[in-house]
């Protein structure tokens, strides 16, 4: 056995996987999308847009990803920045904040179904500070912002973590020399953090970003924990497309619909967060 | 891999193993860049070589091809009368020590140094007998039971040393061993190496870009520049007579001075404004080459304004300006000069060396 | 600059200090909070779980627990989960680490290729892959089984595995596996004797990382599996019918296993990303 083809027969497996599991399963949704039973067509395309729910599930996920993934952003980057500067104590809190890392976002929507469900901690405590007398039912179609709400404070506390261990490793990789040298020419601890903490982190800033947001498009368990079928988003109507309305087409349409979008924000995050060449630590 | 015969291990060295290297016309690319180009080379039984040269050279590849770690794209190595560039390291008969030394941080340093003899399968009695011998040999025999962690940079090098030589290779490769001391301990381990690598009778081929080190350890230097072998002799005559300009350029500090020297006729040159007898040959022009520490101060020679004037205790390193170019001279430190000055400076005649321009060979 | 008198600076960096301090705890407790309130749920009885106003202290009950074991199918769910997740293990860090050696100690023609083709995964939704995947299994007769939702859930580590132990690898330098070559060993044995010992407990850790996928996984284990239900598809199917308390004694099973492997894996969480970000 050479040398030669040692590496090659290392990744053999992996590239086969992919292949099999990865590149041809979309081919076959992509197909499936595509045709009714009678060549190319557009006619599932044309089925999903065309339910009156499709809008509002597209509303709800993409307004979903803008209220979540900015504040993840911030408290990501505000949590770094903390953890960067501290000495004893640093392991534990930074364990406990990558905690929600390991938990599912089923869990994380049932964890906050027990805050806002009618029996719930909101409830109990409104009650307990005299707000109210009787316990509400907060998560009813009356009360949309709430649902909103509720599911958002799930996700943000859920998944801010995978953005914060992103971010720590990155800030990690900045000499410390950086902001020496800034510190000496007079830059205060806003101006540093602006000037060499986020145009150097870009690369972290852009892997964490594509991740989130892809995820936040994929937004589905904690929904349906939480809001159920008060609050439809476009990967709760994929499921619903392939298995009550068994319609596979229609789901991979929705599917394809998804994938666009992420699509089209990873290049557009890759594209705002680009470093020229030669411009890397 | 079918075939292996490992050569010499376990034997004595020197009692009947001849471990003489000859490299033949090796090269080797990477991409579209020549690492090596050409490259013959013989090293005697028992020598201590020392391969010198700026990094890039190719130095280090030579040394990784001689190894076994990276193959030559052309040529062949020969160890003891043994063609073995189609080996694998294991095979070789040598032993390796790396530029950080290496050491594997989960065994002791009892089991680095006895990690090849243990891949040898040796009783433990002997794997123990050796590791002793070389551990007192490298004067580590307290630190058997630690762990690369609990090591200073200079036992870890100890260490690297001790697990190389338990091997009783035929052939020590050395990669910059000592480039990641501090000086005082690089200067200490230098003469320390010197003195067990002899006592070893081992031959050592050794790597390294500071030319004191070059000079003070080897039999002979080889020095390498831009992927060949420029000149191959003893640390003197390499000082004393380069073949090249590169030579001449690159060891010894201060550098060699340089000036062009026009031909006269009958062995006349003039240089500067003053004429000196050199090589009697057709070529209109030369340069005049002479290192600082050859030059005084005379009535008659080359006239030279002092620029810069740096005490270095024993002497003077005096920076002077001739004809536009730069002239370094080592003075005695009791000379009273002051920048500004002009003076007169004489070369030590038979130490003044010729090179051609374009070729940059020495002409003689 | 301004030049502040030396007290007031001293002032102000104080008071900074204590709303640094503040906000660290604040931040803390918006992590431990709402689990602790899932605790309470869990060591509650059913009765408490559904009663009004909540307590703010668990009566450790273990009512809701039982209650949660005995509901049928819920046991052989939690096993199912065991299993599928474990193999997903097994199969993504067999098939991955040796593509994250590959990609840290050789240069070869097609090495920008794959690492494109792993960071692509990273860009796409995978969970819909269980879609096309659902038809190809009823096909091949994996449908419905530990098996071929373990395929999914590797294919969804797996770009994290190869990614975690070429960093894994990268951090273990050349020379260690050259000076082994030397030493008489041939690619396999310094592997086993030298880089084996000093990447196991990070190989663990991403083994772990990848165990978490799987078992925190909702979609492709909801859409592949029907009597072969994960606890995760199975809590899924059942939000509109279960009562509360087996809903949060279900949820906190579901935490458990992730607190435990966060705290083992932490060492390595950021030395893991450290490299997968480039």
């Amino acid at each position: 056995m050479s040398a030669r083809y040692l590496p090659y027969i290392l990744i053999f497996p992996v590239t086969l996987f992919l292949c099999l599991f990865f590149l041809y399963p979309f081919v076959l949704v992509a197909q499936q999308a595509f045709t009714t039973g009678a060549g190319f067509t557009l006619e599932n395309f044309h089925d999903v847009t065309g339910h009156w729910k499709f809008p509002i599930s597209l509303k709800n996920t993409l307004y979903l990803a803008a209220a979540v993934v900015p504040v993840q952003l911030a408290l990501a980057l505000l949590m770094a920045t903390m953890v960067n500067g501290m000495g004893k104590g640093r392991d534990l809190v930074l364990y406990i904040w990558t905690i929600p890392l390991g938990i599912s976002d089923l869990a994380a929507g049932i964890i906050w179904l027990a805050i806002f469900e009618q029996s719930g901690f909101l409830n109990s405590m409104m009650s307990g500070l005299g707000v109210i007398d009787r316990p509400a039912n907060l998560m009813n179609y009356q009360n949309p912002g709430l649902i909103f709400l509720a599911i958002a404070l799930a996700e943000i506390w859920r998944a801010t973590a995978i953005m914060l261990v992103i971010l720590v490793a990155g800030i990690g990789l900045i000499p410390k020399e950086y902001y020496e040298a800034a510190e000496v020419f007079g830059a205060s601890p806003w101006k540093r953090f602006l000037r060499i903490t986020l145009p150097l982190l870009r690369p972290s800033l852009s892997t964490a970003l594509v991740l989130r947001v892809i995820l936040a498009f994929e937004i589905f368990a904690v929904v349906q924990a939480l809001g159920g079928t008060l609050f439809p988003v476009l990967m709760g109507e994929t499921y619903k497309y392939q298995f009550e309305l068994l319609n596979g087409g229609g789901a991979a349409a929705i599917a394809l619909i998804i994938l666009g979008i992420s699509i089209a924000f990873t290049l557009l995050i890759m594209r705002l967060l680009r470093v020229p060449k030669g411009a890397t630590i | 891999m079918g075939h292996r015969q490992p050569l010499g291990r376990g034997a004595i060295k020197g009692a009947n193993v001849i471990a003489e290297i000859q490299i033949k016309n090796i090269a080797k690319h990477f991409g579209d860049y020549q690492a090596l180009n050409n490259i013959n080379l013989t090293i005697d039984d028992q020598e201590f070589m020392v391969l010198l040269g700026a990094s890039g050279c190719g130095k280090s590849t030579l040394l990784r091809i001689i190894a076994g770690l990276e193959t030559a794209d052309e040529g062949e190595v020969w160890i003891g009368g043994r063609r073995i560039d189609h080996l694998s390291p294991k095979d070789r008969g040598i032993a390796m020590v790396f530029q950080n030394y290496a050491v594997f941080p989960h065994l002791t340093v009892f089991e680095n140094i006895g990690f090849g003899l243990r891949m040898q399968k040796l009783a433990n009695e002997v794997v123990t007998r050796r590791v002793e011998r070389t551990a007192e040999l490298m004067h580590i025999e307290q630190l058997l039971k630690r762990y690369s962690g609990e090591l200073s940079g200079g036992q870890r090098q100890r260490v690297a040393v001790a697990r190389a030589l338990a091997m009783e290779p035929d052939v020590i490769l050395m990669d910059e061993p000592l480039s990641n001391l501090d000086a005082l301990l690089r200067m200490e381990m230098r003469a320390e190496l010197k003195g067990v690598l002899a006592q070893s009778k081992t031959t050592t081929i050794y790597v390294t870009h500071d030319q004191v080190e070059a000079m003070s350890m080897a039999d002979r230097i080889s020095v390498m520049h831009e992927g060949r072998i420029v000149q191959a002799t003893t640390p003197v005559e390499v000082y004393r007579n380069p073949a090249e300009r590169f030579v001449a350029s690159f060891i010894g500090n201060p550098p060699m001075n340089f000036i062009p020297a026009a031909a006269q006729g009958n062995g006349k040159w003039k240089v500067a404004g003053q004429m000196f007898d050199g090589p009697n040959t057709d070529i209109k022009s030369l340069e005049f080459a002479i290192r600082p520490e050859d030059i005084a101060p005379a009535k008659i020679g080359l006239t030279v304004t002092v620029k810069v004037i740096e005490p270095l205790g024993p002497h003077l390193l005096v920076t002077c300006d001739i004809a536009g170019a730069l002239f370094r001279a080592v003075l005695d430190s009791d000379l009273k000069i002051n920048p500004g000055e002009t003076i007169t400076l004489a070369p030590q005649p038979d130490r003044i060396r010729w090179f051609n321009r374009q070729s940059t060979k020495a002409v003689v | 600059m301004t030049i502040a008198s030396p007290e007031v600076s001293a002032d102000t960096r104080k008071s900074g200090r204590y709303v640094y301090i503040a906000s660290v705890i604040l931040l803390c407790a918006w992590v431990i909070v709402p689990l602790y309130f899932l605790l309470i749920n869990t060591l509650s009885s059913p009765e408490a779980v559904n009663s009004f106003p909540k307590s703010f202290v668990p009566d450790f009950d273990l009512g809701s627990l039982t209650f949660f074991a005995n509901f049928a199918g819920m046991l052989s769910a939690l096993k199912n989960s065991i299993l599928v997740a474990g193999l997903t293990m097994i199969m993504s860090i067999t098939i991955g680490a040796p593509a994250g050696y590959a990609l840290s100690r050789f240069d070869f023609p097609g090495k920008g290729l794959f690492r494109f083709l792993i960071l692509l995964t990273r860009a796409f939704p995978l969970p819909l892959l269980a879609l096309p995947l659902a038809v190809m299994f009823i096909r091949t007769g994996l449908d419905d089984s530990i098996f071929g939702l373990a395929l999914v859930h590797t294919t969804l580590a797996i770009p994290f595995a190869v990614l975690i132990t070429f960093s894994l690898f990268s951090g273990i330098p050349i020379e260690l596996e050259e000076a082994a070559w030397t030493l008489g060993c041939n690619r396999l044995t310094a592997f086993q004797k030298v880089i084996l010992p000093l990447v196991l407990p990070g190989i663990t850790a991403s083994a772990i990382f990848a165990f978490v996928i799987s078992w925190n996984e909702v979609f492709a284990a909801a859409v592949l599996t029907i009597e072969n239900r994960t606890l995760t598809a199975f809590l899924l199917q059942n939000l509109d019918t279960s009562p509360l308390h087996l809903k949060f004694a279900g949820g906190f099973i579901l935490v458990v296993p992730a607190l435990i492997f966060i705290f083992a894996v932490r060492k390595y969480l950021f030395a893991m990303w450290g490299i997968a970000n480039r």
